[in-house]
């Protein structure tokens, strides 16, 4: 293989960058991003970025004076991938890369609620948080709709900035898909502590105001009042380059545990790409951090190997958010009917670390405020039953 | 040069924070060697003696930065830049700690003094 075209310039394409010249591969590299900025960490947008406590600066990803001898063409998106020797990858300005491998790595894009209400904001791109940061400030009122991390990280920075908060959440409990109901509403109660507002099982009708948002109504007749209106309701893969390519894309790029896409010599690493996930038996696409960081290496080596090298086992799922000076770290994949007890700390007191179980194997560990437990258990996640 | 713990409080396999400022993490491998260096990862705020010691290396226990306990090397990232080291020295079953005249290499949004934010 002596060339190879990455797509995708944020975490997961840089880490598979390096995971290519650290595996040897001394070929012609090729990185497109349609960003116009070098790779740079997502993360802090919600945290200590919004919080003003991180510049620009700090949120670069590669290291002072890191070179990996690749041609990067950022600020332009591809538009599609045609099959063939080579590979060829067409680009929004017109221009083509040709590759005799390619890395898809071009993440997800935030859910929108549609409408072009000033005061309305998604959270996925520095701009993103820079406009939203700008919006908070002289803001009083904030509704968030979706309780997941994104909006509940914004509501805890909104908090310390004082404004009044409000998280609208469809579902009959919070952080429930990734967490499961029980826990969900543990890390709720956290919220509560801090004086945000939150209303479960509630859906939005619509989004009202004049040029600017002035509130929300919800489909139960209430209307909240808002002068900045934080959407957190997910993202999709951003896949609509791959239309017609032959890469077989369901929720995502459909890959095997190794990262192979249906098509020879294309892997895809990160947000847009679901990997088979031998401990789940199903594909699964998961939009965590370090997924991006570590999986771009196992993709590397199918790449290489043309598909010959056996995967590294997949490491379980793992997220961290930090709330209220509190950090909660999550480590596996819960399903519903998964048995969950608390085996250190207590929830009441907010500091806790919570086990899921499931046919008595460790699937899953939750912690708040309890990293070094936490880097424990999170090790024996997905380990074989052991007869207690 | 600050005294840490009794040799005897610190097994192998565990680690220790001493709250100076910036506060320190003391390790004692499986191999028996006694480590120093700065507590915070240098990528972001989190303490290094809650991480997983495997060896000489110690992994942070948020992104999974891995830095070598004998130079303070990064071993993998997301860190870039390397964790302080520190002087261990046992006096007297006595584990105490030299600290570095170098300055430290903090993560953004930590300065020494605000030790308190942790």
């Amino acid at each position: 293989m002596n060339s190879v075209a990455i797509v995708g310039a944020s975490l997961a394409g840089l880490s598979a960058a390096r995971a290519l010249r650290a595996q040897g591969f001394g070929g012609r590299l090729t990185i497109v991003g349609a960003e116009p900025h070098r790779p740079y960490d997502r993360p802090p947008l919600s945290k200590e970025f919004l919080a003003g406590q991180m510049t620009t600066a700090d949120l670069a990803l590669e290291g002072d004076g890191e070179d990996l001898d690749a041609e990067w063409r950022l600020g332009v998106a591809a538009t599609g991938l045609r099959q063939g020797e080579p590979l060829r990858i067409t680009l929004a300005d017109g221009s083509a890369v040709e590759a005799d491998g390619v890395v898809i790595a071009t993440g997800a894009v935030a859910r929108t609620l549609g409408g072009d209400l000033a005061g309305v904001h998604t959270l996925r791109t520095v701009e993103d948080a820079a406009a939203l940061r700008a919006d908070l400030d002289g803001a009083r009122r904030l509704v968030v709709i979706g309780a997941g991390f994104i909006g509940a990280e914004v509501a805890c920075v909104a908090r310390t900035l004082g404004l009044d908060v409000t998280i609208v959440e469809a579902a009959p409990a919070p952080f429930a898909r990734a967490l499961g109901p029980e826990m969900g509403a543990a890390l709720a109660g956290l919220h509560e502590d801090h004086g945000v507002r939150l209303i479960c099982g509630a859906a939005v009708r619509a989004l009202s105001g004049q040029g600017r948002v002035d509130g929300v109504l919800l489909e139960d007749g209430r209307r909240l009042d808002a002068d900045v209106v934080l959407a957190g309701i997910g993202a999709r893969p951003a896949v609509e380059w791959l239309d017609g390519s032959g890469v077989k894309v369901g929720d995502g790029v459909v890959c095997d545990a190794g990262g192979a896409t249906s098509v020879p010599g294309v892997v895809a690493v990160g947000d847009c790409a679901a990997w088979f996930d031998p401990a789940l038996g199903a594909h699964l696409r998961v939009e965590h951090w370090t997924g991006a960081a570590r999986r771009p290496a196992t993709a590397a080596a199918t790449l290489l190997s043309g598909g010959a090298a056996v995967p590294d086992a997949l490491a379980p799922p793992y997220l961290w958010s930090d709330q209220y000076g509190l950090r909660v770290q999550f480590a596996g994949h819960t399903l519903p009917g998964d048995e969950v007890s608390v085996e250190e700390g207590d929830l009441a007191s907010r500091r806790f670390l919570a086990v899921y179980r499931r046919e008595g194997r460790t699937v899953a560990v939750l912690g708040v405020d309890q990293p070094r437990s936490f880097t424990r258990w999170r090790r024996r996640v997905n380990e074989p039953a052991v007869a207690r | 040069m600050i005294p840490a713990c009794p040799l005897a409080a610190l097994p192998r396999g565990e680690a220790l924070r001493i709250e100076t400022d910036p506060p320190i993490a003391v390790f004692h491998t499986e191999d028996g060697e006694l480590y120093a260096v700065d507590d915070t990862c240098t990528h972001q705020d989190a303490s290094l003696a809650d991480g997983w010691l495997e060896g000489c290396e110690v992994e942070c226990p948020l992104h999974a930065s891995r830095f070598d306990l004998r130079t303070g090397r990064v071993d993998a990232p997301p860190a870039k830049l390397p964790v302080r080291t520190h002087q261990v020295v046992v006096r007297d079953e006595t584990v105490y700690v030299v600290p570095s005249d170098l300055p430290p290499n903090l993560p953004p949004g930590v300065r020494t003094g605000s030790a308190a934010d942790a």
